[in-house]
């Protein structure tokens, strides 16, 4: 029996050399195998008596399993050791850049867009198109600005003949949805629309936001809050608003809108003109075949660039439309 | 509107500050554009008196004066071609301080000391005159301060009106709104009728009374127009941004800016026989006070005398008849012309002026004879002379009528969202002119004043009273109404959803210009011509795009200029193009890619973008929007003849997607190899609602072939075969490679192609896929002429 103990520790010994799994699997085999050596002590038994036998199968049986036992953990360093390894030959580096396209973006003016629209889809109002070449009737008459209104001058309209036009706002639209339909409406009008006006502050070519409400019962007040509630949303700030009797042909009463943006130097509040509203006139529900009598009002109408540019700080509106990729790049 | 605040508060003065002033005018819808001092800023500038002139012994153009400021007398050089000994003129002193900080001390001119400077209006900031001294009236007080005598201290204001307010376009209109505001009366200067000293009368006849319901002349004989404008009325006009001319021109001028009357003076020696109103005969010409010769058209309304016009009714008189410095006698002109006669006329000769400004808009229609004698008074005032009795032609028809309009306070508080009481409303109503005519059980009847015409509906009357009583003291409230839901079309993505997803495939969108340079458009689209702009604002914006690619195409140009080698670009938006009689606006989406397919980075490498990268896009973009598109081998004359492909849906046009033509991008100066597509949004937009299809239990089967095929096969041949003769179990087919090489042969290419089959209830058996795949390879070569690659 002493050899079984220096099996034991010959078994251990080489356990604690070797140095790979394989290594590890050869030992296992030399000496717990079929014909292990330790296996092959259980041929000895044989040998002994039965008193003696269950003893020494015990102890047989208890220099396996420190073999065993031995092996068992020396696989676990190994294998940890191992896949440490593998792991360290495997660390690559992260701060490196990822592979494939980069993202693009947007233009602003689609961005502005975009946040419109959903303010005032949320509250209902659905988004109508209309086309850019427009009727005279559309752009002008059927909005209260017959053929020798001063107005007219006030649009510097593009034309193809006396008849047709570019487009002058997107008011028209409005009133292509409200012949098509029936009141009452909430809607917005957005797209690109044209004077024909090119310096430091105009493009001949912008876009505008248009806005419609036609209810049974609205009032000026309730424009107010529309107005002055999206605004509060876009500039996402508790900015002050204030109304300023204006003129459109296509609402009475009319009104400017001006926002606080900063102040003078003696400290009164700077008041920039932002957009334009009004009730609709009745000349133009008429137009429409809409009971001006039963529904009321209002439309607001304003310039998406000049939204950008105050949101964003953009400082040249004809930057929108030189489409530089430093400038669209800004926008993502 | 540019008018003196000073000259306002003649009439009406509010005990607030100037800044209060514009600040409530604003507020009430007459926009303060601006204003600005009527000086500079200057201090030390008297009355002086020019008691003697003599040469300057060193220098031609110089004169060595002796000027009086009051207490002593100084010497002066001067330089001025208008001084003389007597002259009054503004001194500035040692000591004093011209506008642009600039300092008068004691200097020696050529030798000759001089203490101060004699100035002219421009060096105070008065005009823009700057050829001679500004010579003082000789009634000047000697030693006055300057800013005191010509009362200085005052802004002039210009206001921004709004087409409606034509009654604003004077110091009556402004002071009757300012009154209203602050609870005022404005006080407006007697005008007492003239009495005529002789008979003598204008002969007057007007043909055309429709343009010209009203036309009222005067005889004013014998006047000295070699007098002198005073200077009262010099400054008031100068603030008001006019020049003075003469007195008669100064005059009507002046009535003009304060009544809101145009008028206009003849000289009557110029008329021969009478003054007919009519409407221009076609070709007759005329030629201007501005010197200008215009040919006249039969739409223009003239002041004609018996045998050529002489004037543009309510724009502009004639040069011939003119008053000059010699005119004896004058024949005064005050007319209401009708708006929509004068509507664009000016425009039309290319002129605009303060009278056609005015007639447009709509002026007084009862103020003409107020006018009259206003302006009569003055200038005889100035120019003395004898006034005859004042001809009235009206045509009462052809005036606009005195109306009254209803206002029901109901109605007011809905539109308002306010009810105001009663009081107020009346208060407001009447402060402005209109009259309440009938109070009515629910409202008022209002009588509307001459002076208003843009009043004539119910709203108007509910703006005036918003107006007044301030939007800013209108409540607050949420809009109420019933809101129903929307039909949204699920098998229709958004716009925004292609948006967003060129913009995650690396895509930058563009919003380019939709006019475009012709020349441009030439080029990617030769054989459309694109609808042309009657006023384009310049030759390169001057049609309408038939295709986006004439943006995009410039917008690679400009970022490639500016050292941006990767550009892709998409945009949407309308296409125009002339169908017989119809417009076709139809929206599109379009990209144009050029540079490397990625950015370049350590692994992305720097391969150059080509049509399968771009194709490949665009199926990513197909398969979100659920449509089946076919790419098909077409010519396009902007395209690469070998790299162009027409898609179609359900064999309808959609678009085309293909390289720029080598060509076409050296004429356009463009680098590099460009992609391009585009396609009618609206064709490709609506794809289809999900429906279920039960998931196959059963094995899939695959089964690889590789063909060679001749170069004039294309992939789309082969996989039209394949999915005829493949059996309806096919799930899929893909080719996974494409050779070609010389040991094919000429033109010929090897193509490896997988094909999966999967029943649905079932396992197929090999036997099945055997003949089916069988059946595919023996299509392909009887169809195609296909070989089996060994």
């Amino acid at each position: 029996m002493e050899n079984l103990e220096q099996l034991v520790q010959d078994g251990l010994a080489a356990v604690e050399k070797a140095d790979s799994l394989q290594a590890l699997d050869h030992i296992r085999v030399e000496y717990l195998g079929k014909k292990g050596v330790i296996t092959q002590q259980a041929k000895t038994l044989g040998k002994l008596s039965a008193e003696e036998r269950p003893a020494a199968g015990q102890k047989i049986n208890e220099a396996k399993g420190q073999v065993e036992q031995a092996i068992n953990a020396k696989r676990s360093e190994l294998e940890r050791v191992a896949i440490e390894q593998k792991l360290a030959s495997e660390s690559i580096d992260v701060s490196l850049p990822g592979r494939g396209q980069d993202l693009g973006g947007l233009h602003p003016v689609t961005r502005t867009l975009q946040r419109i629209e959903e303010f005032f889809s949320r509250a209902g109002y659905t988004v109508e198109q209309g086309p850019e070449i427009e009727d005279d009737y559309h752009n002008f008459e059927a909005l209260n600005i017959p053929d020798h209104h001063p107005a007219r001058a006030m649009h510097d309209t593009f034309y193809f003949n006396p008849g047709t036009v570019l487009r002058t706002h997107t008011s028209p639209v409005q009133i292509r949805t409200m012949e098509a339909g029936k009141p009452p409406f909430r809607m917005i009008c957005p797209g690109r629309v044209y004077r024909c006006d090119s310096d430091m502050t105009h493009t001949p070519m912008f876009h505008q936001v248009e806005g419609l409400l036609v209810e049974k019962n609205v009032s000026f007040a309730d424009l107010k809050s529309t107005v002055e509630e999206f605004l509060r949303v876009f500039f996402e700030r508790d900015l002050q608003v204030r109304f300023r009797p204006s003129y459109f042909p296509f609402t009475e009463p009319s009104a400017e809108v001006d926002i606080e943006w900063g102040r003078e130097a003696d400290g009164s509040i700077k008041w920039l003109e932002i957009m334009g509203c009004g009730m609709v006139h009745p000349k133009v529900f008429e137009h429409c075949g809409i009971d001006a009598e039963e529904y009321r009002g209002f439309a607001f109408g304003l310039g998406v660039e000049r939204m950008a540019m105050l949101r964003y700080g953009v400082n040249d509106l004809r930057m929108f439309f030189e489409n530089d990729l430093r400038f669209l790049r800004q926008f993502r | 509107m540019k008018f003196s605040e000073q000259w306002l508060r003649e009439w009406v003065n509010p005990k607030i500050s100037s800044q209060e002033l514009m600040d409530q005018i604003t507020m009430a819808g007459l926009e303060v554009d601006g204003f600005e001092p009527v000086a500079g800023k200057f201090q030390g500038v008297v009355v002086g008196e020019v008691q003697s002139v003599e040469p300057h012994p060193d220098a031609d153009k110089l004169r060595v004066c002796q000027v009086s400021d009051g207490n002593q007398v100084v010497q002066v050089v001067c330089g001025a071609p208008n001084v003389r000994q007597g002259l009054k003129v503004p001194f500035a002193v040692v000591g004093a301080v011209l506008p642009g900080d600039f300092k008068i001390r004691k200097a020696k001119l050529r030798g000759q000391p001089s203490e101060g400077m004699l100035c002219s209006e421009s060096e105070l900031g008065l005009s823009d005159r700057h050829e001679g001294l500004m010579e003082l009236p000789s009634d000047a007080p000697v030693g006055t301060e300057l800013s005191d005598y010509l009362k200085l201290n005052d802004v002039a204001i210009d206001v921004d009106l709004t087409p409606n307010r034509s009654d604003c376009l004077s110091i009556k209109g402004i002071a009757r709104e300012v009154a209203v505001l602050n609870s005022l009366v404005a006080e407006a200067p007697q005008i007492v009728p003239v009495e005529a000293v002789h008979s003598e009368v204008p002969d007057i006849r007007v043909d055309a009374p429709e343009g010209c319901p009203r036309y009222l002349g005067r005889i004013l004989r014998n006047v000295n127009l070699q007098a002198e404008t005073p200077l009262w009325m010099q400054e008031k006009l100068r603030r008001s941004g006019v020049r003075s001319i003469d007195a008669a021109v100064d005059v009507t001028n002046y009535v003009m800016l304060e009544q809101g009357q145009p008028m206009h003076a003849f000289d009557r020696d110029e008329i021969s026989t009478g003054i007919v109103v009519r409407m221009a005969r076609p070709a007759e010409k005329l030629v201007l006070l501005d010197g200008q010769e215009v040919e006249l058209t039969d739409q223009t309304l003239v002041i004609a005398d018996h045998e050529k016009p002489i004037a543009i009714a309510g724009v502009m008189g004639g040069e011939h008849s003119g008053v000059s410095p010699k005119t004896r006698d004058l024949v005064l002109e005050s007319a209401y012309f009708d708006p929509i006669t004068l509507a664009g006329k000016a425009r039309h000769y290319g002129l605009h002026t303060d009278a056609s400004h005015r007639f447009e808009r709509g002026v007084d229609y009862e103020l003409a004879r107020e006018a009259m004698e206003r302006a009569t008074r003055l200038l005889m005032d100035i120019v003395g002379g004898e006034p005859g009795e004042i001809v009235e032609v009206a045509s009462a028809d052809n005036l606009p009528k005195q109306h009254k309009i209803d206002l029901r306070s109901k109605r007011l508080a809905d539109v308002l969202g306010l009810e105001i009481d009663r009081t107020t409303v009346e208060e407001i109503l009447t402060r402005l002119g209109l009259r309440v005519d009938k109070l009515l059980k629910d409202g008022w009847r209002i009588q509307v004043p001459s002076f208003r015409p843009d009043i004539s509906i119910e709203e108007d009357l509910i703006e005036e009273v918003g107006r007044i009583y301030g939007y800013n003291n209108l409540p607050v409230t949420e809009p109420t109404g019933s809101l129903g839901l929307r039909v949204n079309e699920e098998a229709t993505r958004p716009v925004s959803a292609i948006q967003n997803y060129f913009v995650s495939h690396g895509y930058q969108e563009a919003v380019t210009y939709s006019f475009v340079d012709p020349k441009v458009q030439a080029q990617v689209d030769p054989e459309r011509e694109g609808i042309a702009l009657a006023n384009p604002i310049s030759s390169d914006l001057s049609v309408m795009r038939t295709s986006l690619w004439s943006g995009l195409l410039k917008t690679v140009a400009y970022n490639q200029n500016r050292q941006q080698p990767r550009i892709r670009l998409f945009e949407t938006g309308l296409r125009f193009l002339q169908d017989d009689q119809r417009i076709d606006q139809q929206q599109m989406l379009a990209g144009v890619v050029v540079g490397n397919q990625y950015p370049e980075n350590w692994v992305n490498g720097r391969r150059t973008a080509d049509f399968f990268d771009v194709k490949g896009e665009l199926e990513g973009l197909f398969s979100l929007l659920g449509v089946q598109i076919d790419f098909i081998a077409s010519q396009h004359p902007a395209l690469h003849p070998g790299q162009t492909a027409e898609l179609l849906r359900d064999g309808e046009h959609v678009g085309w997607l293909g390289t720029l033509h080598p060509q076409v991008q050296k004429n356009l100066e463009l680098n590099g190899t460009i992609l391009m597509f585009e396609l009618s949004l609206n064709s490709v937009i609506t794809g289809y609602v999900p429906n279920f299809k039960e998931i196959s239990k059963f094995p899939e089967v695959r089964r690889d072939l590789a063909i060679i095929i001749g170069g004039e096969v294309a992939f789309a041949d082969v996989e039209r075969v394949t999915r005829k003769h493949a059996g309806e179990q096919l799930t899929a087919l893909r080719a996974f490679d494409v050779y070609e090489g010389e040991s094919l042969g000429e033109g010929n290419r090897s193509l490896a192609l997988s094909l999966f089959w999967q029943h649905p209830e079932r396992t197929l058996n090999e036997d099945e896929v055997h003949s089916l795949f069988n059946g595919v390879i023996d299509a392909l070569k009887e169809e195609l002429g296909a070989t089996l690659r060994s």
